[in-house]
């Protein structure tokens, strides 16, 4: 059946699945990063006494609920799209995928929700102690929720922990370990939830210039800033750091990736870094200006190094030992068609062909030469292996340009808030206030480079997008794509137009 | 521990779990009854805020319990995952946007500029209300009515109508339990705002519509019930290698009969859901019917689902291919995976206690205008 798929229900499966990924984008890292700042401010307030540390932590405890709703909102969708949508995908992989999905509702969700509603309301209700242990429990448990699922996309990525067992047809978890702590899923973690502390403290960073701007707030706009200024120093540090960790664990894992966000399509030693240049699906980026050696030492730590090019990939390196994609495309054909023997030869029972293909499939030589390439066997040409090469190139290139941007804003804050200058330039807090937008254009851009660089695949080399699919009809899937749209970008609308209120309402009394 | 446990008693254990979890979440549905009664029992404005912070301190439990509960069915029985939710996709569609529209419309509602105003955020409310809970009731009613799909011996399933799961939901039995899961959740929501809104006029009001309701639901869940009892029911053979599938009459009748334990919760709970309605009736200060109510619902829909799965019975029947039928044991994840989840559940009473905390450390008094209007925070 997975011959017959409609092209086009793909495309729009994975639009729709685009579409509900990106708003959940919007809102998550704000929560994630604005439930830790609420948790300091609301530590130094306990710690003083000070009231007007309650008076800044009220006041950013607002936006977070408001931002957290909809954050929620756009989040079950996510989880239950994974069985309307990509349904072949939740058999295939669920004895893994859903494990992490399942913890994620009992540890961290739970967590989130009860201490959610004790953080908001619990004011006069417990003591000031027990407030703060509250939330500081939603900080970790919003936190929490973003490692599970960032496990379960990492996997995605570099699915390792598992084997396949022929008689279910699907791949199953043989080490929750290997699951948990591979270097994909680690490095995922920290550099996306980094990746939303720092959105955070820019978002902190750009209201309480607005403030100063209006020369309203003075104190607390400082206050704030300080704490934003100080979290937004450390964590974009570490958001530069835990990139260059991912981007070399994705050249290891995910080479097509790698290849493609650098648009290299001949591989080189001493490959230089593009940083500016106009790349094409299927020729050498031209008007190319790059630092050369860069590229090969930084993902090799040795600016010699030979780096992997997608014409490598497509057609082999009989020197350094690559097979050609059409190569694996035959094998993964094979090895489907073992499967499907194996199964013929169940109905059939005929136990001495069932018996000796059930072999197979515990075999190493048959699993690192034929299983290992089993999703190719859905695939004809070895083109469709290659992601959009100019979208993802160019995505990276603006996430890791803000990145760096981020690290700049911060020390130049931080630097204003120590020397008590911030009112002093008005056009470096307009540069606060507009780079409100940037954060949320780096996040978008580096979850194009993880999910539209990894295409054709829903799992890396295992099941393409197209065999994971839901079998229904692509109409279906266009009509509800299009509520969702619709859907959204009201409560979009609505958000933006509330949390502009409350903020030029400003802080209230206490 | 659980290592040493047989596949079978593993997904026994799961398909537990997740009958609890699916128990807790109609219990908690009471938030979503309460949301089709802001207007009927909420008469000004001061009422109708009284109403939606009351149900808004814990929509999210229930909110939070869904997505617990498919994301444990999603690790326990991946098979029904993606067979139900990438077939009758119209039907979890629905159920999804009118979750979505929840979850925003309670912080949205009473905020200055919330761009559609606050009646609309009070429609969508209604909308979840309604469709949320008469929704997922049908769709637990698939578990005795079976569903139109086939499943490929590569456990690939496809749905073999193009109305995705608008079929079952016109299905008279399910739409009958999808009926009576609606008027249970309004008669808890009344249960609840007894116990927890200070407010004469909603006691008052509450108490007319709990008779009302409690009348309508005994009626449509009896009804239900008695159909279920008597209808044909889908069994599988637990000891051949195929696991043939067969009608059998009387079979959910010969389930409870055959688990007494079953049928002890089931009429336990029965009891007590009927103690907690008559007792807030006729006691005039009597608050707690909430509690009795809601521990019943929990064991009688538990019950339900037990019979639904256990006794080599297919809790998600195929009435295209009745072969096809899902049952725990040819549905469920790997003996690696169930253990290593069993091992996560057994945080579940850590994460039972820390909620019971907090419920009690917010619910210590009754909600009243006058607190509602010191909170910084208001819905």
């Amino acid at each position: 059946m997975i011959e017959n798929i409609d092209l086009s229900l793909v495309d729009w499966s994975r639009a729709q699945f685009a579409l509900t990924a990106a708003y959940h984008w919007i809102f998550v890292p704000l929560t994630l990063g604005l439930s830790f700042m609420l948790a300091f401010m609301e530590t130094i307030y306990v710690k003083t006494g000070n009231p007007e540390w309650k008076r800044i932590t009220k006041f950013w405890m607002i936006l977070f609920g408001i931002n957290f709703a909809i954050g929620v909102a756009t989040g079950i969708i996510l989880e239950f799209e994974f069985g309307t949508n990509w349904s072949n995908y939740s058999w295939f992989v669920g004895d893994i995928f859903g494990a992490p999905l399942a913890i994620e509702g009992i540890f961290a969700f739970f967590m989130e929700s009860t201490f959610i509603a004790i953080m908001f309301f619990g004011w006069n209700k417990i003591s000031r102690k027990t407030h703060l242990i509250s939330t500081w429990l939603v900080a970790f448990g919003a936190n929490l929720s973003a490692l599970w699922i960032l496990v379960a996309n990492a996997w995605m990525q570099y699915p390792a922990g598992m084997h396949f067992n022929p008689d279910t047809a699907r791949n199953e978890m043989i080490n929750f370990w290997d699951v948990l702590f591979s270097p994909m899923a680690i490095h995922k973690f920290l550099h996306t939830i980094t990746s939303g502390f720092v959105l955070a403290a820019v978002f902190v960073i750009g209201v309480s210039a607005w403030f100063l701007l209006k020369k309203r707030e003075q104190a607390f706009s400082r206050r704030s800033m300080a704490v934003a200024a100080v979290f937004g120093l450390l964590t974009s540090i570490f958001l530069v750091v835990t990139g260059d960790f991912s981007s070399r664990t994705i050249a290891k894992y995910q080479p097509m990736k790698f290849a493609a966000t650098e648009a290299l399509h001949t591989g080189t030693s001493g490959a230089g870094w593009t940083v500016f240049g106009i790349p094409s699906q299927t020729e050498e980026t031209s008007m190319k200006i790059e630092i050369p050696g860069l590229l090969s030492f930084m993902t090799y730590y040795d600016c010699d190094a030979y780096v992997v090019g997608i014409n490598d990939l497509l057609e082999g390196n009989a020197a350094r030992g690559m097979m050609s994609a059409a190569e694996k495309i035959e094998r993964g054909k094979e090895a489907r068609q073992v499967l499907k023997d194996y199964k013929a030869a169940k109905k059939n029972n005929d136990e001495a062909v069932e018996k000796r293909l059930r072999a197979k499939f515990d075999d190493p030589v048959f699993q690192e030469e034929y299983f290992k390439y089993f999703g190719y066997g859905f695939l004809n040409n070895p083109q469709s292996l290659v992601p959009n090469v100019p979208l993802t190139f160019w995505s990276f290139r603006v996430m890791v340009g803000l990145g760096f941007y981020f690290v700049v804003l911060f020390a130049v804050v931080l630097w204003l808030v120590l020397k008590d200058r911030l009112g002093k330039r008005r056009w470096l807090l307009w540069l606060m206030l507009l780079s409100i937008p940037l954060p949320y254009l780096a996040g978008q851009a580096g979850w194009i480079v993880a999910e539209v660089g990894r295409q054709p695949w829903a799992i890396q080399d295992y099941l393409p997008t197209a065999a994971a699919v839901s079998q229904i009809d692509a109409g279906a899937v266009q009509i509800t794509f299009w509520l969702f749209a619709a859907i959204f970008t009201t409560l979009l609308i609505a958000e933006i137009s509330i949390m502009v209120r409350q903020i030029k309402q400003g802080p209230k009394e206490v | 521990m659980f290592e040493s446990l047989s596949q079978l008693a593993l997904q026994q254990y799961w398909w537990v779990i997740v009958s609890l979890l699916g128990s807790i979440l109609v219990f908690l549905m009471f938030v979503q009854g309460g949301q089709t009664l802001i207007y009927a029992v909420g008469k000004t404005e001061e009422e109708r805020s009284l109403i939606v912070n009351s149900l808004g301190r814990k929509w999210e439990f229930t909110f939070t319990t869904l997505v617990t509960f498919g994301g444990a069915f999603f690790a326990s029985f991946p098979l029904f995952y993606s067979t139900s939710f990438g077939g009758a996709y119209w039907v979890w569609m629905l159920i999804l946007i009118c979750f979505v529209l929840q979850a925003v419309s309670y912080e949205f509602r009473s905020r200055p500029n919330n761009f559609l105003g606050q009646r609309i955020y009070e429609y969508f409310l209604l909308f979840n209300g309604i469709v949320g809970t008469v929704l997922v009731g049908t769709a637990v009613g698939t578990f005795f009515n079976g569903a139109v799909f086939s499943v490929s011996d590569m456990n690939l399933s496809r749905w073999e109508t193009p109305y995705h799961g608008l079929e079952a939901a016109l299905n008279p039995h399910n739409l009958l339990l999808g009926i009576s899961v609606f008027l249970l959740a309004r008669v808890l929501a009344l249960l609840y705002f007894l116990n927890n809104i200070d407010n004469e006029q909603i006691a008052t009001r509450s108490k007319i519509r709990l008779l009302r309701n409690a009348v309508a639901f005994v009626v449509c869940f009896v009804t239900f019930l008695v159909w279920l009892l008597i209808k044909d029911g889908f069994n599988y053979d637990p000891v051949t290698v195929t696991k043939t599938v067969n009608l059998e009459p009387y079979k959910y009748l010969h389930n409870l009969l055959a688990m007494p334990v079953v049928l002890v919760m089931l009429l336990a709970g029965i009891v007590l859901v009927l103690f907690g309605i008559i007792r807030s009736l006729i006691g005039s200060r009597f608050t707690r019917g909430i509690w009795y109510a809601g521990f019943g619902t929990v064991l009688a829909v538990l019950s339900l689902f037990l019979v639904a799965g256990f006794h080599h019975t297919c809790y998600y029947p195929s009435i295209y291919n009745i072969q096809d039928s899902l049952t725990i044991e040819n549905s469920s994840s790997s003996h690696y995976t169930l253990t290593a989840m069993s091992y996560v559940s057994l945080f579940v009473p850590f994460v039972i206690a820390y909620i019971a905390w907090a419920w009690r450390a917010m619910n210590k008094k009754q909600i009243t205008t006058e607190e509602l209007n010191e909170e910084s925070h208001k819905y």
